[in-house]
């Protein structure tokens, strides 16, 4: 699914991320943890193709396809998502409309005809149900005035309409309460599919108690400097960041 | 070589769908503008010796007067001898139906999606049709009359209804009122005249659609809109132009009259040719319209897209003279390229418990400057007056330019006045997270453009809203990236 080789990432010139290699195959989910400024964001807008994150070496292998060579819609197309840490407001612009203007955009890059009207709102319903979001949502603007939670789940609602194959999570754990963080977690694992791979972003392991990663890497200073299993994130939760300093000596 | 600028010219007429040319005789005054020709006018509209009377008082007032150089644009010299003031299509007769009229004209009126023809006409909408100086047909008249409406041309009006005429020309524009006003008074060629009696809905939407065609001339139409007490009537124009090196002259005069409890709504549509990527050619737009909200609780109401024009001056204005009376301006401004706009409103505050609101979207991208320009004013006896202004303006790109000019002059203390005004540009951020979700650069730019200007659309007639829309969606096209 995702083949990324030595990857060097750099943002106003800075180098970001310096080497980093991952592997995800299909129906995989793995975690990347990581201190602040460790580069876990930057990975995501990376693949997802915002301007100003420049590749400077190596490659991305989406599905057989250079994503380096893609503007952000076609990856979209493709079948990549990001759930971003800052969902953005889009002031005046009807969240359902949004959501199927989008649905429809990646539908036609991929020869499909139009989702029908009927289908797409019984879908949308639904997902927002499962996440115990209130329906009138659809009705107001594209994440302004959302609380914070909302915003987040707002994103878990995209995902979970958009049907990507996959799905990047930048944080989206970040500022939820532990009753949204299940609702998180839940509208991640109906999602799970063996054609569909996770990269779940996160800063506490907090949210992985309620997945199953098949991987774990921990990611410092622009490059994975540990990987293992679900061991991995519990280590890190007891011992802190701190323990990376020894141990990548070691590695 | 020549492959490729007709690849470029193809791409360009695209984006201005209506910059075709109607090839068809046309009976024009000569280039020049003194009483000779003014009197030529009058005589071909067969005009009442007080109205030609009226033309010369404002033509003699114009000449003793200058341009304005206060707005926020670059106004390049006209030379007023060089246009020619009057073009008509030639025809024998004044058609006494549409089935008279030549097929020509409603041809081109059927390409720009205004079809006057019976089978085809737009359901609940009456359109008056003005080609250049003249009208060349009103739609369901008939029916309109039956509810005692009166829809018609200027001129007709002016044969058929001559004391109304009379009555209120000038009364809410007075020729004098600015040099633009003050030239259209002595030229002005035709427009819409409208009548709704006491106590009368106006059964439908009634529509004008403004086409200059011809060369060199210049387009000076005048509507005036009179609401007797207890009635109401919507009321929309559409504008659109050949596409020319040249620049051209477009300088209307609208007069609303709304008496006691009457209530107008006035909306616009404004695509005049902008001009092309280099700023050539391009309609000049400088148009007075203001609404007089004579008696107690009346209510006018202007909503405005302008996405045309290679330079546009404008502020529909409300004067609350009655008690109670209300005033609202909703308005979209776009520019590209090198268009300019300087528009806004005024609200005159008179009566007492007036109240007004105004809420202005500026949008502007390329190398285009778009200006806010707007006054409220409350005189001494408008005690409790109320305003709210928002102001927002958004920009596309580092090129162009944004600016808000408010005045507020309040000679009654108990006035409450409110303003807000925001500057934006459309963010990074939110076309990323646009594009992250599969929509193009385009069409994540049109859509957030459509969600900042989503206070006004949803004031237009639905048909309208929709028509607004696409429009904005094509003038943005190549304004990003």
């Amino acid at each position: 699914m995702l083949k990324i080789t030595n990857l060097h990432v750099a943002v106003d010139d800075k180098p970001i991320l310096k080497g980093l290699n991952l592997e995800v195959a299909a129906g995989e989910l793995h975690a990347i943890m990581g201190p602040n400024g460790s580069g876990k964001s930057t990975l995501g807008y990376a693949l997802a193709g915002r301007d100003g994150y420049e590749i400077t070496s190596g490659a991305v292998d989406f599905e057989g396809r250079d994503l380096a060579d893609m503007e952000p819609e076609e990856r979209a197309a493709a079948g990549l998502f990001l759930a971003f840490q800052y969902p953005v407001e889009i002031p005046g612009v009807n969240n359902a409309y949004f959501l199927r203007a989008a649905l429809n955009a990646q539908r036609a890059a991929r020869g499909e005809p139009e989702v029908d009207s009927m289908a797409f709102l019984k879908a949308v319903r639904e997902s927002l149900k499962a996440l115990k979001m209130d329906e009138s949502l659809l009705k107001r603007a594209v994440n302004e005035g959302f609380s914070g939670g909302e915003k987040k789940r707002n994103e878990i609602v995209q995902m979970a309409v958009l049907k990507p194959k996959l799905a990047i999570l930048d944080e989206t754990d970040s500022g939820l309460d532990i009753d949204a963080l299940k609702l998180v977690a839940e509208g991640i694992n109906r999602l799970r599919d063996p054609a569909r791979s996770f990269v779940v972003i996160t800063h506490y392991q907090r949210l992985l108690e309620y997945l199953e990663p098949d991987r774990v890497h921990v990611l410092s200073d622009g490059q994975i400097v540990e990987s293992g299993g679900r061991e991995l994130a519990e280590r890190l939760e007891s011992e802190g960041y701190a323990f990376l300093e020894s141990d990548a000596v070691e590695v | 070589m020549n492959q490729t600028v007709e690849q470029v010219d193809r791409y360009i007429r695209q984006r201005y769908k209506a910059g075709f040319y109607t090839d068809i005789e046309s009976d024009r005054v000569p280039a020049g503008l003194n009483e000779e020709i003014i009197a030529m006018i009058s005589a071909k509209k067969e005009e009442p010796e007080w109205l030609l009377e009226w033309r010369l008082k404002a033509f003699h007032h114009w000449q003793t007067m200058v341009g304005p150089n206060w707005a926020m644009l670059k106004l390049p010299a006209i030379d007023f001898q060089k246009i020619h003031y009057y073009a008509a299509p030639k025809q024998q007769d004044r058609p006494k139906s549409l089935d008279e009229v030549d097929p020509k004209l409603l041809e081109t009126f059927d390409k720009l999606g205004v079809p006057l023809h019976e089978r085809a006409r737009l359901a609940g909408v009456a359109v008056d049709a003005v080609f250049d100086s003249v009208s060349v047909g009103t739609t369901f008249q008939k029916e309109l009359a039956e509810a005692g409406v009166i829809f018609c041309s200027f001129s007709e009006a002016v044969k058929d209804h001559p004391e109304l005429v009379r009555e209120y020309l000038g009364s809410v524009v007075p020729y004098t009122d600015n040099y633009f006003a003050a030239l259209n008074s002595a030229v002005f060629s035709d427009g819409s005249f409208v009548y709704i009696p006491e106590n009368t809905r106006c059964p439908m939407e009634l529509s004008t659609y403004f086409r200059i065609n011809a060369r060199d001339t210049g387009q000076f139409e005048r509507t005036l809109i009179i609401a007797e007490p207890g009635s109401e009537v919507s009321y929309l124009e559409g504008c659109t132009a050949p596409m020319r090196d040249e620049n051209q002259l477009h300088a209307a005069v609208v007069e609303l009259v709304a008496r006691k409890q009457a209530r107008i709504k006035y909306s616009t549509v404004q695509n005049w040719y902008p001009g092309d990527e280099n700023g050539k050619g391009g309609i000049y737009n400088f148009v007075t319209k203001r609404g007089d909200c004579r008696e107690d609780d009346a209510r006018i109401s202007w909503t405005q897209v302008e996405t045309g024009s290679a330079i546009t001056w404008k502020y529909p204005s409300c004067i609350l003279r009655g008690d109670r009376s209300a005033g609202e301006f909703y308005s979209v401004a776009l520019t590209h390229n090198h268009q300019q706009a300087d528009t806004g409103t005024k609200m005159i505050h008179l009566g007492k418990n007036t109240t007004s609101k105004i809420i202005s979207k500026g949008i502007s991208a390329g190398k285009s400057n778009n200006s806010y320009r707007g006054l409220v004013r409350v005189a001494r006896r408008a005690d409790n007056a109320r305003n709210y202004t928002q102001c927002d303006s958004l920009l596309i790109g580092k090129t162009c330019g944004a600016h808000t000019f408010p005045y507020i002059e309040s000679a009654n203390p108990t006035a409450t006045i409110e303003h807000e005004a925001t500057t934006s540009r459309v963010g990074e951020d939110q076309l990323f997270y646009c594009r992250s979700r599969g929509l193009d650069e385009e069409n994540a730019v049109a859509m957030i453009v459509d969600g900042f200007c989503k206070e006004v659309f949803k004031e237009l007639p639905m048909e309208f809203a929709v028509e607004a829309k696409a429009l904005l969606e094509i003038s943005l096209e190549g304004a990003v990236g």
